[in-house]
């Protein structure tokens, strides 16, 4: 290139570039929904999947047979009207005549019965749907859940984020669900279908015209953008370039958002998940293995400091194995305030005499990759705060997931921080980790805890067949009493749930299920 | 040994090159505690054992390290980069959806740093005590030791945030759906923060080489000869001492490619520019192997063309290493 040629050529990059800053924030199409999230799915396929981060999208791309309003009371959605028979071992879901899925083709009975048993057989919460025996479809609007047992928990199983009611015609082929070409490019009967998806980068969703409830949905598109970085999520909606954030989880920067101008902030939302941030014990290990050692360090933790000064006030103190949300919920139990005297007591209770460095015991705490405010964090203030009752705490860290999933999954631990969904019905979520049918090798999130007590064994039985509500109420009651006060994990604080969002935006999703629901009636003005 | 002989001869180590790369690559991976299984399995909210067993079974992990690194590296030399499990995709598909972006961003970032680099260099070394050479000494030394992360995070907050410039993210705007003449605008728009943040560290190197080469070079006799000729200045510097300067740029450019690369995982996560360094650094996390392996396969192929590049840049710069073969 002369010297002359490439002047030209920079000139003309710079007029190209410059062209570029005249134009200025580009327009953006009034009707385009910007969602923007830190959480980037593997696939669009909540039926095989649990996590916010398919759940998002998956809710908008397909519709399930009852939704939720915010006092936990189910609504029709796909099924228009349901009703439980033969004392509670069948519920009848009669569908709407008029819905369709993505590609055309109508919604049945089949459609849901299909989309039951894949769940049941593929879905990790494996708890959620084992008492179903089969689906009946004596009609093609008429589906009919036959259980083994009473299930009260079925209604929360059938909830946007849980059930997503599968074509039948699609994943029906002999594919294994889990492993399904359609999961990503899902065809659903929900208000958005799908149009494109960039794993890591972007999911686009467009309006669905067929919707079966009339005059909704109201984006023309939906659009997913996923950031790595928070700091450029921060910026991203700053600069509009995305219009709403919910599941909001940096704390740190909330402050810095509620004060710029046309940005709100709400915490309304999505109580069924129930996100509790917790140290769990391995009760296999010494001296873990004595209620009275765990007693202790759950009595070292000042639960306020870490809600008021690491979490910038912006979380709750969490008291025990379901969310205050829930309405299996009790706060009457053992508070375990902060009383360093009390936990000097149980450990001397215990046998744990401080030693010449004034120590107890060298142990170990591990925690979950990815969240530093609120695992990391507090495991560092974990090692400050139980030296003062002599406890030498090493914070033992995982470069990634896999390796903390191998050592906790593994039982290989004393103890480790981790964050556990509620995700509706304790049944769902809650019963796995205090089981001690669930204490299981090498799986995450069951009982790594190794907890075992055959009156909470019976207690959950009875609650999750329990049709009675109050009734069902007590017995959650006492296993909560029993469950804090002999601490397999020490409970911390709840996970609070922000939505971001700019203020043009009505009808945000402020149901139980937050953003893991339909944003059907969400609009801008 | 001619031109052909020579490019043959960089291909043999080229394929030996890569060869130890996959093996090496394998075996750390397989060092590292825990699996894709885990991951995925974390992602679905868990799952009982007998998934996991049926999962492990599938993704072919229950086999011997000797055994899964042949099937590999066979593979491989067929020219089937793999599996992803995580994405559920070819790995091939993957990569090639984020090499535009990446070879974009870095040789943008390079162009950018060499050329004005060189210019800043060889200005600062014709007026070398002039505040020309002061503020390209200072220049060079801030940009040298600022860590990418900082200077693109600080230049994020001045060009989109204080003075809201330029886009904050991503490398177009998906909700603006531009196409043709539009859409490139739109991608250089994109394009200008990450590019100048991994140009920074290079351009003030290249600067700081070029400027003392330039010194040295203008020296020599036969820079006196030209100008004793009565040529002008710019014409001695730029049409005769220029090419001998800008020798260790090439040079140093050319090994830095590399380096480069490496730095655009840090540009891309802070600009959420969907490359492929960010691929890699979640597909580690996720210990997504196959896909790991072939972003690193691909980046030492790219390394490969680099320093094949490079060592052509010399044969066009400098004739006389043409004969050298």
């Amino acid at each position: 290139m002369t010297r002359r040629l490439s002047i030209r050529a920079a000139l003309a990059a710079s007029a190209a570039v410059l062209a570029c800053f005249a134009s200025g924030v580009f327009a953006q199409a009034q009707n385009t929904l910007v969602w923007g999230t830190s959480q980037a799915p593997r696939h669009l396929n909540p039926a095989v999947q649990s996590g916010i981060a398919t759940m998002m999208p998956g809710a908008q791309i397909f519709a399930s047979p009852l939704r939720f309003d915010d006092k936990w009371n189910p609504q029709p959605y796909l099924a228009e009207s349901w009703s439980f028979q033969d004392d509670g071992l069948s519920l009848l879901l009669k569908l709407v005549p008029n819905a369709t899925f993505h590609d055309g083709r109508p919604v049945t009975s089949e459609d849901v019965a299909f989309s039951i048993m894949t769940i049941k057989a593929n879905h990790p919460f494996s708890s959620m749907l084992a008492a179903v025996d089969r689906v009946d479809t004596p009609d093609p609007r008429i589906a009919v859940i036959r259980m083994k047992q009473p299930h009260p928990a079925i209604l929360y199983a059938l909830s946007p984020p849980l059930c997503p009611i599968l074509p039948k015609h699609v994943y029906g082929d002999g594919i294994d669900p889990k492993n399904h070409p359609k999961n990503n490019a899902p065809v659903g009967s929900g208000p958005y279908k799908f149009v494109e998806f960039k794993p890591g980068e972007h999911i686009i969703l467009e309006k669905n015209p067929n919707f079966f409830i009339k005059g909704r949905p109201h984006f023309d598109r939906v659009i997913f953008r996923i950031f790595k970085d928070s700091n450029a999520l921060l910026l991203a909606l700053e600069r509009r370039e995305v219009h709403y954030v919910p599941f909001w989880s940096d704390l740190a920067s909330l402050d810095a958002l509620a004060k710029k101008p046309g940005l709100l902030i709400t915490d309304k939302g999505g109580e069924a998940i129930g996100p509790i941030n917790w140290l769990a014990f391995n009760t296999k290990r010494k001296p873990f293995d004595d209620a009275r050692v765990r007693q202790a360090v759950s009595f070292a933790v000042d639960r306020e400091f870490i809600t008021r000064k690491l979490h910038a006030g912006r979380t709750k103190v969490a008291t025990g194995p379901i969310a205050p949300g829930s309405p299996f919920y009790t706060g009457a139990v053992e508070t375990y305030k902060v009383n360093l005297e009390r936990a000097n007591k149980l450990l001397d209770d215990a046998g744990l005499r401080k030693g010449a460095n004034a120590m107890r015991f060298a142990a170990a705490v591990d925690f979950l990759p990815g969240n530093n405010e609120q695992q990391k964090n507090v495991a560092e203030y974990l090692k400050a705060q139980l030296k003062k009752i002599g406890v030498d705490l090493t914070v033992r860290s995982s470069p990634d997931f896999p390796t903390w999933a191998k050592r906790v999954g593994g039982h290989d631990f004393d103890m480790t921080m981790d964050s556990v969904f509620n995700w509706g019905d304790p049944v769902i979520g809650v019963h796995r980790t205090y089981l001690s049918s669930n204490i299981r090798q090498g799986v995450i999130w069951s009982n790594t805890q190794s907890y075992s007590n055959p009156k909470v064994d019976d207690l959950l039985a009875r609650a999750g067949v329990e049709r009675n509500l109050d009734k069902r109420k007590a017995l959650y009651g006492e296993f909560q009493k029993i469950v804090v006060a002999e601490a397999p994990i020490a409970f911390i604080n709840l996970l609070p749930y922000y939505q971001v969002y700019d203020k043009s935006l009505k009808n945000l999703p402020t149901t139980i299920w937050g953003a893991a629901a339909p944003i059907d009636e969400m609009r801008r003005e | 040994m001619g031109f052909v002989g020579w490019i043959l001869r960089r291909l043999a180590w080229a394929a030996g090159l890569l060869l130890s790369v996959a093996v090496l690559n394998f075996s750390l991976m397989h060092m590292a505690p825990g699996d894709i299984v885990q991951t995925i399995v974390g992602e679905m909210g868990g799952a009982s054992e007998e998934t996991m067993a049926q999962l492990t079974k599938a993704y072919g992990l229950d086999r011997g390290f000797l055994d899964q690194l042949w099937i590999y590296v066979s593979r491989v030399a067929q020219g089937d980069l793999g599996y992803s499990y995580y994405f559920n995709r070819p790995v091939l598909g993957l990569i090639l959806d984020r090499v535009p972006a990446t070879v974009l961003l870095v040789f943008t970032a390079l162009a950018v740093a060499i050329i004005a680099g060189t210019f800043l260099g060889v200005m600062s070394a014709r007026y070398p005590a002039s505040w020309l050479g002061a503020l390209v000494t200072i220049t060079a030394l801030f940009g040298f030791s600022a860590p990418v992360f900082w200077s693109g995070l600080m230049l994020l907050l001045l060009f989109a945030s204080v003075i809201p410039i330029l886009p904050a993210s991503g490398m177009y705007d998906v909700a603006q759906g531009a196409t043709g003449i539009a859409y490139a605008l739109d991608v250089a728009h994109h394009l200008v923060l990450p590019a100048l943040t991994l140009a920074i560290i290079y351009l003030a190197l290249y600067s700081r080489l070029a400027r003392a080469s330039m010194i040295e070079v203008l020296g020599s006799d036969y820079v006196r000869t030209a100008r004793a000729k009565g040529l002008s200045e710019n014409k001695v510097v730029f049409k005769h001492a220029l090419r001998n300067a800008v020798l260790p740029v090439v040079t140093v450019a050319g090994l830095q490619f590399s380096a480069m690369l490496a730095g655009a995982v840090l540009v891309e996560t802070v600009f959420t520019w969907p490359g492929m360094g960010q691929l890699a650094f979640e597909s580690i996390l996720r210990r997504d192997n196959q896909l790991i392996l072939g972003i690193l396969l691909l980046s030492a192929v790219l390394v490969i063309i680099g320093n094949l590049l490079t060592d052509l840049a010399y044969r066009f710069v400098d004739p006389r290493i043409r004969t050298d073969g």
